[in-house]
């Protein structure tokens, strides 16, 4: 089976008047359809120039990104706006809503984009907002939600155009540990819907969510995880009865 | 045990069954189950050490006897209240083998830190999943709250180890 993304000897340089900054060393990856995969490890080790890279909005030094069987590290902008637009969907720490528009207004702008009809995309974003329990907030402006509230909508409108490969960093960064629960269920029951994920986090609940955890230290690989389905909790007390 | 027994016979006298229920009642499945035996041979010691006492009830052809406390009892309770639990958690099972193992030269230390940092993530994701399902109880919910944030602690804790390391070894 193809791979959604692959990586292959991926390699970001980058160069600080003279300097040489190594951001990634020659990562290998493959995201399988279906797969949910949380990309974790210390600040500075890479996480988000690997998550850009992978996304197409960074190009590397050396290397290459395939996506859905397609190499993509070398087409043009305008080639690689095309392509996120049908096969990715994103997901931000800040949300990144537009504030002019309505939450509604901001799900249908991508579907609006691949050339779906106004009353269709309208449809499909009153359906996935409903599935994502903000039915009720398609007219409100994006300042007046809660934090919660708007990484939904991101959500909502990352799935829009239902993309080949979601990619977040840190989607649960901004958001308190209620909302950032909410958003974590969110993300899984997409993920059980079939929904191929890709998320940068620290934050280690939501890598616990994953099926795989990559950890990156010092841009290159240097754990991976695979998670099993959730065991049995016992929950032993004292024990100590003396 | 012994202080949550003293506890809840600190309002009222009780039969040890009764103990074993109320147990349960307010721990649900954090308490594996405990058979009449623990039951009746903590309470044993507890009145062996003169902390309770127990009374054959007229008239109970059960011959169940009902336990009170006894004023040493009383007094356990009091200083076992009045005492915080210990704050610092200076002994760590992982740690004690890591530095065991490495310093003996019996496995790589990253070998080590990787293995468990598998064994926290998997644990946050059971953990997880007890939340997500509900149904146990605020209690036993606030428990595990509690248990994911020590689980969180120490993948941190794992972070700075194998960062140290890393230092450790560069600086070597």
């Amino acid at each position: 089976m193809t791979p959604v993304l692959e990586a292959r000897d991926l390699a970001k340089t980058y160069d600080t008047g003279g300097a040489k900054v190594f951001a990634l060393r020659g990562i290998d990856l493959s995201i399988e359809s279906g797969e949910f995969v949380a990309i974790t490890g210390p600040s500075g080790c890479g996480k988000s120039t690997l998550l850009n890279l992978l996304a197409g909005l960074d190009r590397p030094t050396s290397g290459q990104v395939w996506l859905d069987g397609e190499r993509i590290d070398q087409l043009s902008e305008t080639e690689l706006a095309r392509l996120r637009r049908r096969k990715v969907g994103f997901v931000f720490q800040f949300f990144n809503l537009m504030p002019t528009l309505s939450a509604a207004e901001n799900v249908e702008l991508p579907l609006l984009l691949v050339g779906r009809g106004r009353k269709e995309a309208r449809r499909s974003a009153s359906t996935l907002m409903s599935d994502l329990g903000i039915g009720d907030k398609q007219d409100a402006a994006p300042a007046q939600l809660s934090g919660g509230e708007q990484q939904r909508v991101a959500l909502a409108r990352a799935l829009a155009n239902s993309p080949d490969i979601v990619l977040g960093d840190e989607p649960t960064g901004n958001l308190d540990s209620v909302a950032a629960r909410e958003v974590l269920t969110l993300l899984r029951a997409a993920r059980d819907r079939g929904q191929t994920l890709l998320l940068v986090t620290h934050d280690a609940r939501v890598a616990a969510a994953a099926d795989r955890v990559i950890n990156l230290r010092d841009g290159l690989v240097s754990d991976q995880t695979e998670l099993q389905p959730a065991r049995p909790v016992a929950f032993p007390f004292d024990g100590d009865s003396g | 045990m012994r202080p949550l027994f003293l506890a809840l016979l600190a309002d009222d006298s009780r039969y040890g069954y009764e103990l074993k229920q109320s147990l349960e009642q307010e721990f649900g499945e954090m308490l594996p189950a405990m058979n009449a035996g623990q039951v009746y041979s903590t309470l044993a010691r507890l009145e062996r050490d003169g902390l309770v006492v127990g009374r054959s009830v007229e008239g109970d052809s059960r011959r169940k006897r009902m336990y009170e406390l006894t004023e040493a009892g009383q007094a356990e309770l009091s200083s076992w209240i009045e005492a915080p639990v210990p704050g610092a958690r200076l002994k760590d099972e992982f740690f004690m083998k890591f530095v065991v193992v490495v310093a003996a030269g019996l496995a790589a230390p990253m070998k080590l830190i990787e293995r468990q940092r598998r064994e926290y993530l998997q644990s946050l994701r059971d953990l997880d999943a007890v939340l997500a399902d509900g149904g146990k109880g605020p209690t036993a919910e606030l428990m595990v709250e509690g248990a994911v944030l020590h689980l969180k602690a120490g993948l941190e804790w794992l972070d700075l180890i194998e960062q140290r390391l890393a230092v450790g070894a560069e600086s070597a």
